[in-house]
């Protein structure tokens, strides 16, 4: 995936026909003293919602003084209910969230929500952020995603939603019940924003120039391990590896390495890109 | 880069440093200098300090907001006022406003909007509050020496030099008031819309507003239902736009309209049908006719004038010949007695601090003659954020000239050659207008269609950055 280059100043549909206003669920984790770091803002990926960062990351991020939030998209989690939903709603519903917090918020996009997250930064200028097994869309991540879960893909082809089984989402060692339970969780995204995936138009550069770090795993049974080079080499990095995780880092067994290695590279206060 | 958070800089040795008029001139080197800090100064700021550049904004009052912060002795908004343009048209475009506000905010909103701006980008720590600017001048090597003092003249001048200075002072604060014959001797109370606070300052008198841009529209909707009796004075008659269009947002059905490519005949064509349908026929109220087409004068966005005026609430009365002692007569020879007039005359451009031929008024009739409303001529390292009357928002226009401006700064140093043709790109467009054709007023120095006029800023960044 590439950005568009050009910066867009006249937004004749946006202002035109604005997304609708709808009520979201924002799950929150505050440090007990104000340490003066940057909020986190966690935009899960398709079917997820925030439930899936407050099993592990929310607090984690808290406990080292991160205030730490996490969005439900419409249509996900406690989120009001979005069948008909873009990712230009989804956008809508991130840069909301990121513009109500007390200060200049890192953006964190896991799966899907990565692109979401691409999305906003050209709409809201993020302090950094943070793409966890980024699924920036295209045909490439279709075809890996067909080859290993048909089942589960080709009737998303068809309008109904896509469902990604346990081994694509988790490793062996997460306990069985717990792989379960999670999965039982799982939604489904709007039928449009699911082919916008594919089709959508690419999201606009990037406001602010906001330092970028891409983490995932070379185990991910979703995501190629290519896709992830070439995410984080659209900005100018390489991605930072977990072996032995499945796609769902924050939620998988050895959760904790990837959240500090997050948290590491933001305490140690990561340059604005070049430009 | 320096800026004014940077404590650990030790303050210039002022034997070592430039003097002017037997003072020291602090070397504010690669910062900018950015006046005021309302809507378009908070603009500026965010963009500089995003772009990386020190920054120093001066603030005569003691809080962020300029004219949308009502506790400042020089804000115009009173105690009812509201957007008139929707959100997503106000809104700065990189930080939205709650998407469950209403359509149009009231004033309050707009400053709430503006401090949680502030705080969220930590923009405070760069402004100087209660500090206001005396004199700006240029000097060799397109810098600036900026002469500042606190607010109530006491305390010494000082005098500290930048490389660019941003000038977001705004331009609805010095009342524009007009001459009539016998203005001195008329006995009942006068005051200009900038002194309108409350309705509580109408209840009960005879009332007559002058004046037809939205405030004293406003005004007079409000003067219908607190004053004893209302006259509307207007010197021609305009198109009175409702805020809703069905069931929308007036200015988005436009927007809908202009996305789609509709030509402006067309546009007006429509406008004219949609305002037949709704308003109706504006002379059976006794409104005068218009004598020009939508789009050709500032659009005036007001659903209840029409209404009150069908309500004989407020009686629409032509120009103002003269003013005797305890009446008022009009250009149609009709004698009227009001106890209190409100002059919703407009507003003045003012920068005392500078000379006027800095911003190309050559003729000293006040007007800046700039490109693209914010650009002069042979001042690379100037430019006026904020200096537009558009048919819609002005935050989104302020945003994006100021990072235009941030990015001529960024490639000065980088590539000279994109800054050189920006400059001649400057004269050549001084005095470039980007709306339709519109009445030669100074109710239309700045007035800019705000598709055009951003249309002609994104050409500009994309030039400048070598991506056509």
């Amino acid at each position: 995936m590439t950005t568009t280059g050009r910066v867009r100043v006249v937004r004749a549909w946006e202002w035109a026909r604005p997304e609708r206003p709808v009520r979201r669920e924002v799950l929150a984790a505050v440090p007990e003293q104000e340490e003066a770091k940057p909020p986190l803002l966690f935009v899960p990926g398709f079917g997820h919602g925030a439930w899936a960062f407050a099993e592990h990351w929310l607090g984690h991020a808290a406990g080292r003084g991160f205030p730490a939030y996490a969005v439900s998209l419409r249509g996900h989690g406690g989120s009001e209910p979005a069948p008909e939903a873009t990712l230009r709603a989804y956008t809508h519903d991130v840069v909301q969230v990121a513009a109500s917090l007390p200060r200049q918020a890192v953006l964190v996009g896991h799966g899907a929500g990565a692109r979401v997250v691409a999305h906003a930064m050209a709409r809201y200028p993020a302090r950094a952020a943070v793409l966890v097994a980024p699924v920036l869309g295209g045909w490439a991540t279709f075809g890996t995603a067909l080859r290993r879960n048909p089942a589960g893909t080709l009737p998303a082809v068809f309008g109904a939603g896509l469902r990604l089984n346990r081994r694509q989402l988790f490793s062996r060692e997460l306990p069985d019940a717990d792989a379960r339970r999670h999965v039982a969780r799982l939604g489904r995204a709007g039928r449009r924003a699911q082919w916008q995936l594919l089709t959508g138009r690419q999201p606009e550069p990037a406001v602010g120039r906001p330092p970028v770090l891409v983490l995932g795993s070379p185990d991910d049974r979703v995501l190629p391990a290519t896709a992830l080079t070439r995410a984080a080499r659209r900005y100018a990095s390489a991605p930072l590896l977990f072996p032995g995780m499945g796609h769902d880092l924050m939620l998988d067994a050895r959760w904790r390495e990837p959240i500090d290695a997050m948290l590491d590279w933001l305490d140690k206060d990561p340059a604005p890109t070049a430009g | 880069m320096p800026s004014s958070t940077d404590l650990d800089r030790p303050d210039p040795d002022p034997t070592a440093v430039p003097r002017r008029d037997d003072r020291p001139v602090s070397d504010r080197g690669d910062t900018v200098c950015v006046i005021g800090a309302g809507a378009s100064g908070l603009a500026a700021v965010k963009n500089l300090r995003e772009a990386g550049f020190g920054v120093d904004c001066y603030e005569r009052e003691t809080g962020v907001g300029g004219a949308w912060n009502w506790r400042h002795d020089r804000s115009p908004v009173y105690a009812s006022t509201h957007l008139i343009s929707s959100r997503p048209f106000t809104q700065f475009p990189d930080f939205p406003m709650p998407d469950d506000w209403p359509d149009y905010p009231h004033h309050g909103q707009l400053l709430s909007y503006f401090e949680r701006y502030a705080d969220h980008f930590d923009l405070r720590q760069h402004v100087w509050f209660g500090t206001e600017v005396v004199r700006v001048e240029p000097v060799e090597g397109d810098r600036w020496d900026v002469t500042t003092r606190s607010t109530g003249g006491y305390g010494p001048e000082r005098t500290s030099r930048y490389a660019a200075v941003v000038l977001a002072n705004g331009h609805n604060w010095s009342p524009k008031l007009p001459r009539y014959e016998g203005l001195e001797q008329f006995r009942g109370e006068v005051m200009h819309a900038s002194s309108y606070k409350d309705p509580a300052q109408l209840r009960g008198k005879r009332v007559l507003v002058v004046g037809a841009g939205n405030t004293g529209c406003d005004i007079a909707v409000e003067a219908a239902q607190q004053a004893s009796h209302c006259w509307h004075s207007t010197r021609r008659g305009y198109w009175y736009a409702p805020k809703y269009v069905l069931g929308r947002p007036a200015d988005q059905v436009n927007d809908t309209l202009l996305a789609l490519r509709v030509p402006l005949r067309v546009r007006q064509w429509l406008y004219h049908w949609t305002l037949r349908l709704t308003v109706g026929d504006l002379t059976r109220f006794g409104l005068p006719k218009p004598d020009h087409r939508v789009y050709e004068t500032h659009p005036i966005a007001n659903s209840q004038l029409v209404y009150y005026v069908g309500h004989g609430e407020i009686t629409p009365v032509p120009d103002v010949a003269r003013f005797h002692d305890r009446s008022v007569e009009l250009t149609d020879g009709r004698r009227i007695d009001p106890e209190l007039v409100v002059f919703a005359t407009g507003y003045l451009p003012r920068f005392e601090f500078m000379q006027g031929r800095v911003l190309g008024d050559e003729d000293g009739s006040g007007k800046p003659r700039l490109w693209l409303n914010a650009f002069s001529a042979g001042h690379p390292t100037l430019a006026v954020v904020g200096l537009v009357q558009p048919d819609s928002g002005i935050f989104t226009i302020s945003h994006w000239q100021s990072v235009l401006f941030a990015r001529l700064l960024t490639l000065r140093g980088t590539r000279p050659e994109r800054v050189a043709a920006f400059d001649r790109r400057v004269r050549a467009g001084l005095g470039e207008r980007y709306s339709a054709k519109v009445k030669d007023s100074t109710r239309h120095w700045f007035e800019v269609g705000h598709a055009d006029y951003l249309r002609a800023l994104q050409k500009a960044m994309h030039e400048l950055e070598g991506s056509k």
